[in-house]
């Protein structure tokens, strides 16, 4: 009798374990459900007074002003602009760490210097954006007069930096992947190292190099501190990084910190400007995530 | 013959060609590495150097204030280590229940691919989208305020999937061995978990969960959104207090036109940067300290 009941006991436990431990995996999934719906209840709240073609093709973006205007490519034009700075330095320097760390270096140095580039993405942004305000912009303005004291450019260049233990640590498990026979058969023909890595190992890699870029590049839209420091706060439609602009998420963060009533419009542009931000990491991190996978499947086939 | 000798020197300057460009990239390489090692360097010392004189006693206890000589960061560096305690109370426990879930219970079906996609994407989704859906959720709908606990709830979240990703790595790692030993003695599939394989992983979990943590506490963008003060004279007394917190402060005082709220800011970084550097201490420690060989 008691043994039957010690049986069922631990079998209903069992049960209920299961089921706890499946609520816990279902967080994650409420917590994308819980995203998605409040930016969206909001952002329709938002669109319903201002239709969707105003916010992708008007120029102008003052919603906080007395004539209201609110095309939203100002602050695209201006996040793009800071993300394509910080990934042009950004994807030769990882790279070439990448394939240096993967191909030449020794088992020491990787060891050591690994955890250097990921001491990188330690750093917290607030102190990546006070180096870039108060020592990069002062620095480069003594070569670039013309340099306005919140610019897109240092940003960009210390958001390089930010993104290069992402492209860097995912492009060498990608290169150190490649199957050592690829290699050999390069260096069997005559090629030299340099050669083979160039014209043999990359190209097996590149759709895994590709992905460590996109999710780079997703990582460089979604930083916020860092630009609304050093990028300042102005709405500003223009390629030219000399001059101050403004970011999505930084938009999302000066109105959070203004006392704008809550259901108001002005409240709800910055769900608006949230779900866009949100769709556009969401397809870069898909597409960088589909290539990886890809990527590794094509591996294990090799 | 002549032509022979031709051939001989254009494979010559090939070779030397390709040497030379094999040279010019090791150079680019190691530049490339200095360049991080001296940014980095840069970086600490820049700020070092600024907020050096700031750090003293009576601004590690004191109240923000309009003058900066005067100014203190008390409730900021107290709300940070309150709101990291709360965030870890609330992530560390759902997140090895979904990394035990996905390792050891659940089966190949479409539910644990869903949760698995899911997971990989939250960790791409940029923190300030945290920020927003804990305004909307935590702050509005739960009435929580703006308190600590809705920050930690939004960082908790946030840093939930990193503390799963890493909580799935330490699990893997025991042997199969170890489960089929348990099992084979009658244990239960929970007992084999808690009694086994656990307590085996927990500092692998841990280690993991600290750097999550370490992370989110330096990230400012989810809190601002949600509206987290920047000048707080009281310390929070219960969950549900307002609170600032050290990047917040910092941030405040860095966007201040007066020069000496600079160098206020510099301080708090540092004093920022000293609880990240204990965490990550504690968190190389327990990987050193309880390292597994395993001998199969």
């Amino acid at each position: 009798m008691k043994r039957e009941r010690v049986i069922r006991w631990s079998h209903w436990r069992e049960r209920l374990v299961v089921f706890i431990l499946t609520g816990c995996a279902l967080v994650s999934v409420i917590t994308t459900l819980a995203i998605i719906v409040t930016l969206g209840v909001e952002a329709l709240g938002f669109f319903r007074e201002v239709s969707l073609w105003r916010f992708l093709t008007e120029r102008e973006w003052t919603p906080l002003f007395a004539t209201k205007k609110f095309g939203v490519l100002p602050l695209v034009c201006g996040t793009f602009l800071t993300a394509g700075i910080a990934m042009l330095l950004s994807v030769p320097l990882s790279l070439l760490i990448a394939i240096y760390l993967a191909e030449y270096a020794s088992e020491r140095f990787r060891r050591v210097f690994k955890p250097v580039v990921e001491m990188l993405a330690g750093i917290p942004s607030v102190l990546y954006g006070y180096f870039a305000l108060l020592f990069v912009t002062p620095l480069l303005q003594k070569f670039i007069p013309s340099l306005s004291d919140f610019n897109a450019l240092s940003p960009g260049i210390v958001l390089a930096f930010m993104v290069l233990p992402t492209i860097a640590s995912l492009s060498e498990d990608v290169v150190y992947a490649v199957p050592q026979s690829i290699r050999e058969a390069s260096l069997a023909l005559g090629a030299t190292k340099l050669q083979t890595t160039v014209r043999a190992v990359l190209p097996a890699a590149s759709s895994g190099i590709i992905a460590a870029c996109l999710l780079g590049l997703a990582r460089a839209v979604g930083e916020t501190m860092l630009v609304t420091i050093a990028a300042g706060q102005m709405p500003n439609l223009t390629l030219n990084p000399l001059e101050p602009v403004q970011t999505m998420t930084a938009y999302i963060v000066s109105v959070s910190l203004g006392d704008v009533p809550h259901g108001t419009l002005e409240y709800r542009t910055i769900f608006a400007v949230g779900l866009m931000l949100f769709v556009i990491t969401l397809v870069f991190n898909l597409w960088g995530l589909g290539l990886r996978e890809r990527f590794l499947r094509t591996l294990r086939g090799m | 013959m002549e032509a022979e000798l031709t051939i001989g020197k254009a494979a010559l300057a090939r070779r030397r060609r390709e040497i030379w460009m094999e040279r010019l990239f090791l150079v680019a390489a190691w530049l490339a590495t200095l360049l991080v090692l001296s940014l980095l360097l840069t970086v600490v010392t820049d700020v070092l150097m600024d907020g050096w004189t700031r750090l003293n006693w009576k601004f590690l206890t004191g109240f923000p204030s309009r003058r900066p000589s005067e100014a203190g960061i008390l409730a900021a560096w107290v709300g940070t280590l309150y709101v990291m305690t709360l965030t870890a109370a609330i992530a560390l426990p759902v997140g090895i229940g979904a990394a035990i879930y996905l390792e050891e219970f659940a089966h190949r079906n479409w539910f644990a691919r869903l949760v698995e996609l899911n997971i990989s994407n939250l960790a791409g989704v940029p923190a300030i989208i945290y920020g927003l859906m804990g305004l909307q959720v935590f702050v509005r709908w739960c009435r929580m305020d703006v308190s600590v606990l809705a920050g930690a709830c939004t960082l908790a979240l946030m840093s939930l999937p990193v503390i799963i990703v890493a909580s799935r790595e330490a699990l893997r790692s025991v042997p199969n061995s170890i489960r089929e030993a348990a099992l084979a003695l009658g244990a239960t599939k929970w007992q084999m978990v808690r009694d086994h394989v656990l307590p085996l992983s927990l500092p692998g979990i841990l280690t993991g969960t600290i750097l999550a943590l370490s992370r989110a506490i330096g990230e400012a963008a989810p809190l601002v959104t949600i509206g987290i003060p920047t000048f707080v004279a009281f310390l929070p007394k219960s969950p549900l207090d307002p609170s600032t917190v050290l990047p917040i402060q910092a941030y405040h005082w860095i966007s201040s036109p007066l020069k000496g709220f600079h160098q206020n800011a510099a301080a708090a970084i540092i004093v920022l940067l000293v609880i990240l550097l204990c965490m990550n201490g504690i968190a190389i420690y327990l990987r050193n300290r309880f390292r597994q060989r395993w001998q199969i």
